[in-house]
């Protein structure tokens, strides 16, 4: 008898130390971060332009960073949302709803380099585009779509069946129902599935290093609107190498003299922005339940 | 009437954009995969050679992909052995010990834990466990701390959220009544987590280490940056070795004619590995969609 309590207090206490451990280490991550990044860090560095001499800053890979991401959602949210819906409430059982169930799970599974591959074969070689934003834009979207596609329909799947039901019996066909009675009853869902979505698309690296390019951006010239001139920033057929993918690189490369300080700067920069979305995604989410239930 | 399913037919399309995106993928990455076969006519048993010799420039030009191969077993497995302990661990500490203010804490850091992306780890394991492996534990061999070791480790924390949550899941879902049946037979919390809790998931922990596995099998970045990048079949864990995803990472922008076609074969065999382990999951789970 006394074995066994002895176990069960050894085990209780296995288990806080495997729990104290993990947190501690992730404590010293994001404190390693902010410590080193304190004594060079300033706001000018998020908009100033890399150098090879000095710190300088991310500015271009910032943007490019904040213009994928743009891009990115552009092209997935409808699909994902408008798919999400199909699997909610009009999938049935059978082979082609089967068939889109393991689509979304093999591409999940699907190493993010391979996903890249697949980019540079379809958006940069084959139509000719070159590395562009737009290519990399689409890869991501090819990489996030089953991911906004499960949580969007997760979230539909969550509105009572009730809401249905008295929608239906009120007269109403199918889509007035999934438009006026579901989907605001869904909306908080499927915005939290979006904004964590986007936080992916922040991160990513393998997936852009051959479909958005490497090239190293030069000074932007945000007044050139003309969407097909490959130099200006607004275009979608450029370069656009991400915060993520300068990280990689110029810690591969080496080059510069401030390499360990702006790596250090640029990932918290990293942390942080992905932090707000998974925090920003919590809280709208809960904002916009709020405010639907307070209808 | 045909109107009225316009919606029906509009969403399906979305839907159909996945299945569209995946028939893509698997063109494109077999047609591209094959022609090293194909086209530079190299036999298709000479990615199983241990010899990694690339260079057409240089005397026998021999494409074995073995080295990259079990390059990314190794590493992979390593990381899972080292992982599964921690996340399991953490896991039923969240499920079955934890007082609510220490799941506050504990919930929120997985979160967080998920959002770091994979350069950000890369770049940790490049300058503080590398330099570290190479001054503490210089003695055990590794010469410049680029090692097996350090990859599988920086896999090992970028793993253990997707291991911790899915089994949390499994241990939430073993019902309440099987605890308490266990309890109220006078067990205590060990005997019950460990006769009653643990069989009843094991199904879940399983899938949740093979998501774990799926996961460090195609991590490029951060392995690149610790590993080494030696293509030699791994014997040693302080030594320097490679992965598939590696090698694509470093050669692609560079590498052209049979090299670079050597390169996508390694895609389509990351990409038949992910197949496995897709498939290895939905068996794990077959059944349990009826429940």
């Amino acid at each position: 008898m006394r074995r066994v309590l002895a176990a069960d207090r050894l085990a209780t206490a296995v288990l806080w130390a495997v729990a104290v451990f993990v947190i501690l280490v992730l404590v010293a991550i994001i404190a390693y971060f902010v410590i080193e990044s304190i004594p060079t860090f300033s706001l000018a560095f998020l908009f100033a332009d890399p150098s090879l001499t000095e710190i300088g800053g991310i500015g271009p890979v910032l943007w490019n960073s904040v213009y994928m991401l743009v891009l990115t959602m552009l092209l997935t949210v409808p699909l994902g949302v408008l798919g999400g819906i199909y699997m909610a409430e009009y999938a049935g059982e059978g082979r082609l709803t089967n068939a889109i169930r393991f689509s979304q799970e093999l591409i999940s599974s699907v190493p993010s380099i391979v996903v890249g591959l697949f980019g540079f074969a379809l958006f940069v070689a084959a139509t000719g585009w070159g590395f562009t934003a737009l290519g990399g834009a689409l890869t991501l979207m090819v990489f996030n779509l089953p991911l906004l596609l499960r949580l969007s329909e997760q979230a539909i799947r969550t509105v009572p069946a009730d809401e249905r039901a008295a929608s239906l019996a009120l007269g109403a066909t199918k889509w007035q129902t999934i438009r006026h009675a579901v989907l605001p009853v869904a909306i908080p869902g499927v915005v939290t599935g979006i904004v964590l979505t986007a936080g992916r698309v922040f991160g990513e690296a393998a997936a852009l290093l051959f479909t958005a390019g490497l090239s190293t951006p030069t000074r932007y010239d945000f007044s050139n609107l003309n969407l097909l001139d490959p130099q200006s920033p607004w275009s979608p057929f450029r370069n656009a190498t991400t915060l993520s993918v300068f990280i990689w690189k110029s810690n591969s490369e080496g080059l510069g003299n401030y390499v360990h300080e702006v790596a250090n700067m640029s990932s918290m920069v990293l942390i942080v922005m992905v932090l707000a979305f998974n925090l920003g995604s919590r809280w709208l989410g809960g904002a916009l339940q709020r405010h639907v239930s307070g209808l | 009437m045909a109107r009225l399913d316009a919606p029906r037919r509009i969403t399906l399309g979305a839907a159909l954009v996945v299945i569209a995106a995946v028939v893509l993928l698997l063109g494109f990455i077999v047609w591209r995969g094959v022609q090293l076969f194909v086209v530079s006519g190299v036999p298709v048993t000479q990615i199983l050679s241990p010899t990694w010799q690339p260079d057409p420039l240089s005397e026998g030009t021999t494409y074995g992909l073995l080295p990259f191969i079990a390059g990314t077993l190794a590493v992979m497995v390593v990381a899972a052995v080292v992982s599964t302990p921690l996340s399991v661990g953490l896991a039923l500490f969240m499920a079955e010990v934890a007082p609510t203010w220490a799941r506050r804490i504990a919930q929120p850091a997985m979160e967080v834990f998920v959002g770091i992306p994979s350069v950000v780890y890369g770049w940790l394991g490049l300058t503080i466990l590398v330099p570290f492996l190479r001054v503490h534990f210089g003695w055990l061999g590794f010469a410049t701390g680029f090692s097996w070791l350090a990859g599988s480790l920086v896999l090992a924390l970028m793993i253990l959220p997707t291991i911790t949550s899915i089994s949390y899941d499994a241990f939430v879902a073993v019902p309440a009544d099987m605890r308490s049946a266990s309890l109220a037979l006078g067990t205590t919390r060990w005997q019950a987590i460990r006769h009653v809790v643990l069989p009843a998931a094991a199904t879940g922990v399983a899938t949740a280490i093979v998501f774990g596995l799926t996961r460090a099998a195609g991590e490029a970045l951060a392995v690149q940056m610790v590993i080494g990048n030696a293509p030699v079949i791994p014997t040693s864990l302080a030594r320097p070795v490679t992965t598939l995803t590696s090698q694509i990472t470093l050669d692609m922008s560079d590498a052209t004619g049979t090299w670079n076609e050597a390169l996508w074969t390694m895609g389509l065999v990351l990409l038949l590995i992910s197949l496995a382990f897709v498939l290895l999951i939905r068996w794990l789970g077959r059944g349990r969609s009826q429940a």
